[in-house]
């Protein structure tokens, strides 16, 4: 057994090294200089302070949804309606902000409970539109893949419906919002300039923290994973199953409509057309690359958030799509399944010949 | 006059299913042998993209066509290795895929993005297009298209009506009865796994050289496809003539939204363009729903006569998967 513990980061290195190679050629593919590219990237997630806030406001609503997944994971499913979710999550928290901001300007309400109560609402939409992933699942047999991805697009349409129907700026509607909030109803920030939230950073932390506890210390959490383990020896002990998923859903749902909240209430003080901005996504990528773990998922996200930023960059300095970084991502995680796989196999053979 | 532009229409159903027809049955193929390669949304934005730029490159469809399937093989190839000689999450691997290969076709097509490039011409077939009806709708239409009716027919037969079909059959169903029978289940799993990405690799260049010409990046409208595609594996039963059935059906529908919505300026574009993807979750649950217990446990409480025909109506659409998908096979 100890062998197999020294040659993990072994293969897990020779993961990353074979990732980097295959970005670096896909960038030498399109005569772009690799070495510059990195730089970029680098100095645009750290370069200056500025960004490395930014790197830190992309990974709030990822280290939440990826919180929400480890999760699902736990009993075994692939929430892939997680985008929906957020969006869900921003559509309820703008409703609700859009309905207190009349209250908040004449003092009927206080901005803070206002704020607190559309962050609620928001939990509610992504836990709302997880459950119908799960009630088509657990009822009528629609494998959870393809019941998140339906509705992922159903709610994209009904979020650009919104913006341009109901909700639309008044005069024309435009691809950039609906019209921003009273700057009462915004989460507090550091400063005016930046979009960097400490509360939100806080509240990302405490639900990973929570997910950990609750997968590794409760009992909830054991029955969690005895249901992601064997579905059926579960249900012979007692454990009700489909009430275990639908929970299961409620909870992914909740942390994903928190970050939707989030990016509304702390990022863009509006309802954009991609509020959930790919990170639902993302945060399955990052699930993936942990082992769907809750000990190492904060740094990931992290450094995937410092990607994405970093990548921001790249169609003005180099004339590159900043789709590279999802490049880089993708291969990465490719490479370290395949690695484990490898890993595996090798210990196999070896532990036949022996 | 008004029956010319309605068989113009149904025409253009039936060439704008092609590339579906393509996916679906490529998956089929590959889900049929044990193995699902749900890289496909992804895959088919690689490999329109890839297309073009070959297509582009060397001024031939011909090899933009050989360059989408290709790629589409180079994929499954991957998802086939992790899976089959790795053992590997299948879902992970392709989900993985569809996201690196969107990246992928984004970040490389970023420079032929909106260039004009070569499309495929029109080949009516000489005489037959000539017959009323039946010669406007099959026979007006570019050799991919003919292609897409030949696949329909050929993955029938084969599948069905060959010993190498059968094979594939028991490879998907009982791999252990059909290794002891002496097929190699790993190495046909391989086969038919790239086999079926490759064809489903067609998709992409018939988008980007016919139905969408060009590339146009995340506005290229493809990304999507691929997920409806994997439905509608589902949907037909992993059978090719009703998969082709299920693409048509989709591609009328986008035809009729299409339609509709000149017709109907009130309802907003958003909801129309999404229209397909609430039909694949309400299709899905209907093929589905005979396989729920709370279903069967209603049925039993009805009177005999309707709860027969109720439960015959639910097992016409049951669809069943091949007993092995999604499972890897170990010789001992």
């Amino acid at each position: 057994m100890s062998d197999s513990r020294a040659l993990k980061p072994l293969f897990q290195g020779a993961a990353v090294v074979l990732a980097l190679g295959l970005t670096t050629l896909v960038l030498l593919a399109t005569k772009a200089p690799p070495l510059a590219a990195y730089v970029n990237i680098a100095r645009g997630a750290v370069g200056t302070v500025s960004v490395a806030l930014d790197v830190l406001v992309a990974w709030v609503p990822l280290l939440l949804v990826t919180s929400g997944l480890l999760v699902t994971f736990t009993v075994g499913l692939w929430n892939i309606g997680i985008e929906g979710q957020i969006t869900f999550g921003a559509i309820f928290a703008t409703w609700a902000l859009r309905s207190f901001q009349g209250g908040a300007a004449s003092g009927a309400i206080d901005p803070a409970l206002a704020i607190a109560l559309s962050v609620l609402a928001g939990m509610a939409g992504g836990a709302l539109w997880a459950m119908l992933v799960g009630a088509l699942k657990t009822f009528g047999g629609v494998n959870e893949i393809f019941g998140g991805l339906g509705l992922n697009y159903v709610a994209t349409a009904l979020n650009l419906w919104l913006i341009f129907g109901p909700w639309k700026r008044p005069g024309v509607a435009s691809m950039s919002g609906t019209v921003p909030f009273d700057k009462a109803l915004w989460l507090p920030t550091i400063n005016e300039q930046s979009r960097f939230a400490p509360i939100a950073v806080v509240l990302a932390l405490v639900a990973i923290a929570v997910v950990f506890a609750l997968i590794q210390g409760t009992y909830f959490g054991l029955r969690l994973k005895a249901v992601g383990k064997n579905p059926k020896a579960a249900y012979l002990l007692g454990i009700p199953t489909w009430q275990y998923t639908m929970a299961s859903f409620a909870i992914c749902g909740i942390l994903a409509g928190l970050a939707g909240a989030v990016q509304v209430t702390s990022v863009y003080h509006r309802l954009i057309p991609s509020i959930s901005s790919g990170y639902g996504y993302m945060g399955l990528m990052v699930s993936m690359l942990v082992n769907f773990s809750a000990a190492v998922a904060a740094p990931v996200a992290l450094f995937f958030a410092a990607l994405n930023v970093g990548s921001i960059q790249l169609p003005i300095t180099l004339k590159l799509d900043s789709s590279l970084a999802g490049v880089l991502q993708g291969t990465l995680v490719l490479f370290v399944i395949l690695a484990e796989g490898a890993r595996m196999r090798f210990m196999k053979k070896g532990g036949r010949k022996a | 006059m008004s029956v010319d532009i309605l068989l113009l229409g149904l025409a253009g159903v039936l060439a704008s299913a092609g590339p579906v027809i393509f996916a679906a049955i490529g998956e089929a193929i590959s889900e049929r042998a044990g193995v699902i390669n749900l890289s496909m949304n992804g895959m088919i934005l690689l490999s329109a993209m890839g297309g073009f730029a070959a297509a582009l490159a060397t001024g031939s469809v011909v090899a933009g066509f050989a360059a989408g399937a290709a790629i589409g093989g180079a994929v499954a190839a991957v998802v086939a290795f992790s899976s089959i000689t790795l053992k590997q999450s299948q879902v992970a691997v392709g989900f993985v895929l569809t996201l690196l290969c969107r990246d992928l076709s984004y970040f490389l097509g970023n420079p032929i993005m909106g260039q004009p490039g070569p499309r495929i011409s029109m080949a009516p077939i000489p005489l037959l297009e000539g017959i009323p009806v039946l010669g406007p709708l099959f026979f007006r239409q570019d050799a991919m298209t003919y292609l897409s009716f030949v696949l329909i027919a050929a993955a029938w037969l084969f599948i069905y009506r060959t010993r190498p079909g059968l094979v594939l059959r028991g490879v998907g169903e009982k791999p252990a009865a059909a290794y002891a029978r002496g097929a190699n289940v790993g190495g046909l799993r391989y086969l038919y796994t790239i086999l079926g990405g490759a064809i489903a690799g067609l998709a992409g260049p018939m988008y980007s050289l016919s139905i969408k010409a060009g590339w146009k990046g995340t506005i290229s409208g493809l990304d999507g496809i691929g997920w409806i595609a994997l439905a509608i594996t589902i949907f037909g039963g992993w059978s090719p003539i009703k998969v082709a059935l299920g693409a048509y059906l989709f591609a009328f529908l986008q035809w009729l939204g299409l339609v509709l919505q000149s017709a109907l300026p009130g309802v907003p574009s958003q909801v129309l363009q999404v229209a397909p993807f609430p039909l694949m979750i309400l299709t899905l649950l209907f093929v589905n729903l005979g396989n729920a217990e709370w279903v069967s446990n209603a049925l039993a409480r009805l009177p005999e006569k309707p709860r027969r025909a109720l439960a015959r109506l639910l097992r016409a659409m049951n669809a069943k998967p091949p007993a092995a998908l999604g499972t890897p096979f170990e010789k001992d």
